[in-house]
């Protein structure tokens, strides 16, 4: 958060694009992510998110264009961004060997808390999250929903500005994918900002905005509503459908 | 006649530190030429019971048949007539399109030539990249190439373990577009999907969950036999919006559904006057009495469960 | 029949696809061997040597000049006293000590016959015995001459230690070595990992609905490896015997007949580390540790089994891999007949068969 004009803006993403060899993944991409905002990146199997979501959180290096990300830019300032966001994918949850007590405790120390602020924060979210009494079970133990609860509410256990969420609900149960979609909303209402892609078009309804991406560009971005109102077509799923079906490109 | 019929099956997988009850006691009778969905999240118990289906897992409990053959004794009659799509199955990610199919139709004793008017609706949207090697494709196109793998011996029975799974919107509804067309060529499909809103494109449907099957029946008996009142409201702030309503006295349950949230109320005790009064607060609010889909239905099936 | 080539074409397509695997496959026995080859200079020069001469006559004194005139050993000094020569070797300076006896000279001429004693370093197990056979050469050499002088067969009889090293281990034993550990690194772990990583990618499952018969998915498994592992053994003997210039002293048909025998025994016990293992992860950590260690350390490739504690001389009986390389070694380096390893391969054979019925009995229809 450098200007206070820029002050509400915490990704900002100007013709961002990746080759790989003459394979152009991400092609000119722009926009921009507000504080608190959920913000839902769509797109078909190989249109290019998951390149995108690699350079915005700082493990890719793009071929060119400019981000900046939480008030860092991709380019040289890689390691802020990791200390300033949160991130879980779909494969990535827990040490299922661990107990939740030890997974908190080992999350908390890499992202760097000291004891008494990991011994607080962890208080903190086992109530949050109904674990006292179980908090010496193993995560393997525990039902896929619960797991991703607990992942989630570790990856913004620092406090990121930015949460990215990978697919974060694929296969889950209809109740805990809502559930999990609480602690979403609850996150966002606390002023983190969430980045999420997913395969669920009701899902993409609850972000206040989203992208769609077709073969490495974006083909439209706006509120749930106004896209709706623009295209004429009453669910994003049939607009998503409309959009994606053009792609030529298949990975 | 019964293409598939599932007599009590049960089956426990136990580990030193816990068991857990894949099956718990299933019973099912699926007809020949139907498409049967089977409903479910993750760990629900479907791939079990795929797998009991496809011989290739014994029950503990319980016995199943597929076109008249016993899935323990004659399971080498059944693995002739069905078709298999395990869950995650990933094919050979190092041969090309065309070597997973020809070596899929070799060992099923066949070739491509022989059963191409089968394949050849799904086939031909994969043809163009034949000699890419199966790790290459996208998630829409390896599913493609491996119903064409489970097609290629003509089966009368196929057992597709979530197709659609991680696949993105227009592939999973072209796959559907697919399964339709082999349906109206007398094959039997079970299909089993994590995805509700893919339950309405079965002839009927199977909820499964925790190994137990909460309701088997056409689609729209699901949800004609919801037995509650359901709303759907939106306002312009959803997070607040879904705090009020699960405060609300008579609320049994809330969620969001995309733009806007489901409310579930006993039969009668509200109505849309009601609840716009009670939301007062909330700018730009639509209140609308609706129809339940089969979310709705089998989320309120998984409470009345707890 | 048609099954069964299209699926064995398939395996081929997988081992020739994955070309860092293939590279170790084909690469493995060629740097092992040639670590053992070239670690070990086969020529050797200005080698230091002392010499205790007790007789200082004559004929020493021309044997002394005629080994200081080689160009291949530098005389370090000339010791007094025999307790000299194992200093000389402790400080490492040395590779070789020439002792002649009392009266060589009177011996050789009056008895016709003399003795030279002739101690090695045998750390370096191939430069020993080169030193050694460069020494006799120049002693022949001169036996020849006094032979044309005098027409007298005046025999001077060398006699060889070893020091250090007395069974000259080294690139020759250490050929076997490698052959059961190459042999059984390939067909069992590759053979395990290549039949696990179908049952992860869910591939297995769809083999075991199809018509094709299980055994018909090991056979498939097992004759590319059996084929690779037939390669490997061509480049380890045409390697040891072109570059290292190892003779094969016994038949080479029982050599070929005993290995084939060995790679059986090796991709039955890989078909049965896959019954076991869940993943391509186990089925490796199970196959080096249930199986290249105990190669490594219980065959007697790397350490003596008569030196072990009786206990792992007990265990060691078990490992297939010492009962091929006594084999090997038998028909190799010691020119030994079918007779002479029939003992061994009536084991290896039983210790085959066992392991196919155990992995026959384990090998599942389901999963």
């Amino acid at each position: 958060m450098t200007t206070p004009a820029e002050k509400d803006i915490v990704i900002k993403v100007e013709n961002l694009t990746k080759r790989f060899g003459d394979f152009t993944a991400v092609n000119q991409i722009s926009f921009e992510v507000n504080k608190g905002e959920i913000f839902g990146f769509l797109g078909a199997n190989g249109a290019g998110k998951t390149t995108a979501m690699k350079m915005l959180i700082g493990i890719l290096n793009p071929t060119s264009g400019k981000a900046n990300v939480a008030g860092f830019d991709i380019y040289n300032q890689p390691e802020q961004i990791k200390r300033n966001i949160g991130y879980m994918s779909q494969k990535f949850s827990l040490y299922e060997d661990l107990t939740i007590a030890e997974n908190i405790n080992f999350f908390g120390g890499i992202y760097g808390l000291n004891d008494d602020e990991i011994k607080f924060k962890s208080e903190e979210l086992l109530t949050k999250l109904n674990f006292h009494a179980i908090k010496n079970n193993l995560v393997s133990s525990l039902p896929l929903g619960w797991k991703q609860k607990l992942a989630f509410s570790l990856a913004i256990f620092h406090s990121p500005k930015i949460v990215f969420l990978d697919e974060p609900t694929s296969g889950v149960d209809p109740i805990t994918r809502r559930q999990f979609w609480d602690l979403i909303y609850e996150a966002s209402h606390n002023g983190i900002t969430v980045f999420v892609t997913t395969h669920y078009m009701d899902e993409a309804e609850y972000c206040n905005r989203i992208s769609i991406m077709v073969d490495g560009e974006i083909k439209a971005l706006d509120s749930p509503k106004e896209l709706k109102n623009n295209f004429q077509i009453d669910s994003i799923d049939d607009i998503f459908y409309l959009l994606a079906r053009k792609a030529k490109r298949i990975e | 006649m019964n293409a598939i019929e599932i007599i009590n099956i049960s089956k426990t997988y136990k580990s030193k530190t816990k068991t857990i009850t894949a099956l718990n006691n299933i019973s099912l009778e699926i007809k020949e030429g139907e498409l049967f969905g089977l409903i479910g999240p993750d760990g629900a118990g479907k791939s079990s019971l795929f797998r009991i289906l496809a011989t290739v897992l014994l029950p503990d409990v319980g016995s199943a048949k597929i076109l008249n053959y016993d899935v323990i004794k004659n399971f080498k009659n059944i693995r002739k007539l069905i078709g298999y799509m395990p869950g995650r199955f990933s094919l050979y990610q190092d041969l090309s399109v065309e070597e997973n199919l020809k070596f899929f139709a070799t060992i099923f004793e066949t070739t491509i030539e022989e059963n191409y008017d089968l394949i050849s609706d799904i086939y031909k949207q994969i043809e163009p990249f034949k000699n890419r090697r199966a790790g290459k494709l996208s998630g829409g196109m390896k599913q493609k190439l491996a119903l064409s793998c489970a097609l290629i011996h003509k089966p009368k029975i196929l057992l597709l373990d979530e197709p659609t799974t991680g696949v993105d919107p227009v592939s999973r509804k072209e796959f559907w577009e697919i399964l339709k067309k082999l349906k109206s060529q007398g094959i039997t499909i079970l299909v089993s999907t994590p995805y509700m809103d893919e339950a309405n494109l079965c002839d009927r449907i199977a909820l499964i969950q925790n190994g137990k099957i909460l309701d088997v029946d056409l689609p729209e008996n699901i949800v004609n036999k919801f037995d509650k009142d359901i709303f759907s409201v939106a306002s312009d702030n959803m997070f607040l919006l879904l705090n009020d309503l699960r405060n609300y006295s008579h609320t049994l349950s809330c969620f969001a559904f995309g733009d806007s949230h489901h409310l579930v109320i006993e039969r009668n005790k509200a109505d849309e006057n009601l609840l716009i009064q009670y939301l007062s607060r909330h700018k730009n609010l639509s209140v609308k009495k609706i129809e339940p889909t089969i979310e709705d239905c089998f989320m309120q099936m998984l409470q009345s469960e707890n | 029949m048609k099954q069964l080539i299209s699926f064995i074409q398939k395996e081929f397509y997988h081992i020739l696809r994955d070309k860092r695997s293939l590279l170790i496959l084909l690469g493995l026995p060629i740097v092992q061997l040639l670590l053992f080859g070239f670690a070990i200079t086969t020529e050797v020069r200005n080698a230091k040597i002392v010499i205790f001469d007790n007789s200082k006559d004559l004929v020493t004194q021309q044997i002394i000049s005629k080994i200081q005139h080689n160009k291949y050993f530098i005389l370090d000094k000339t010791i007094n006293h025999p307790n000299q020569i194992e200093d000389a070797f402790k400080e490492g300076k040395i590779r070789l000590a020439i002792i002649f006896q009392n009266n060589f000279q009177n011996d050789l001429l009056h008895n016709n016959k003399a003795q030279i004693q002739i101690i090695a370093d045998a750390t370096d197990p191939n430069q020993a015995t080169t030193l050694i056979n460069y020494i006799s050469s120049i002693i022949n050499d001169f036996q020849q001459d006094l032979y044309n002088q005098n027409k007298i067969p005046y025999t001077i009889k060398t006699e060889f230690r070893m020091l250090y090293n007395p069974q000259l281990k080294g690139a020759y034993s250490s050929v076997p070595g490698v052959m059961g550990m190459i042999l059984l690194l390939i067909s069992a772990m590759m053979t395990s990992i290549s039949i696990v990583r179908e049952r992860e990618t869910g591939t297995m499952e769809v083999l075991l609905v199809s018509p094709m018969k299980p055994w018909f998915v090991v056979l498939s498994k097992v004759i590319p490896y059996f084929v690779i592992s037939i390669i490997n053994v061509i480049t380890i003997l045409l390697l040891s015997v072109f570059v290292l210039g190892m003779p094969i002293k016994g038949s080479i048909l029982l050599l070929a007949f005993s290995t084939l025998l060995y790679i059986f025994c090796a991709l039955s016990l890989g078909v049965l580390i896959s019954t076991i293992a869940d993943t391509q992860q186990a089925a490796m950590i199970i196959s080096i540790i249930g199986l290249m260690l105990p190669v490594v350390m219980l065959s007697g490739y790397a350490f003596p089994i008569a030196n072990m504690p009786e206990l792992l001389q007990i265990i060691s009986n078990v490992v297939p891999a010492k009962w091929y390389i006594i084999i090997v070694k038998s028909i190799m380096l010691k020119g030994l007949g079918f007779s002479d390893v029939f003992d061994e391969l009536i084991i290896l054979t039983f210790m085959t068969l066992v392991f196919l019925l155990i992995s026959i009995k384990r090998f599942k229809v389901r999963l």
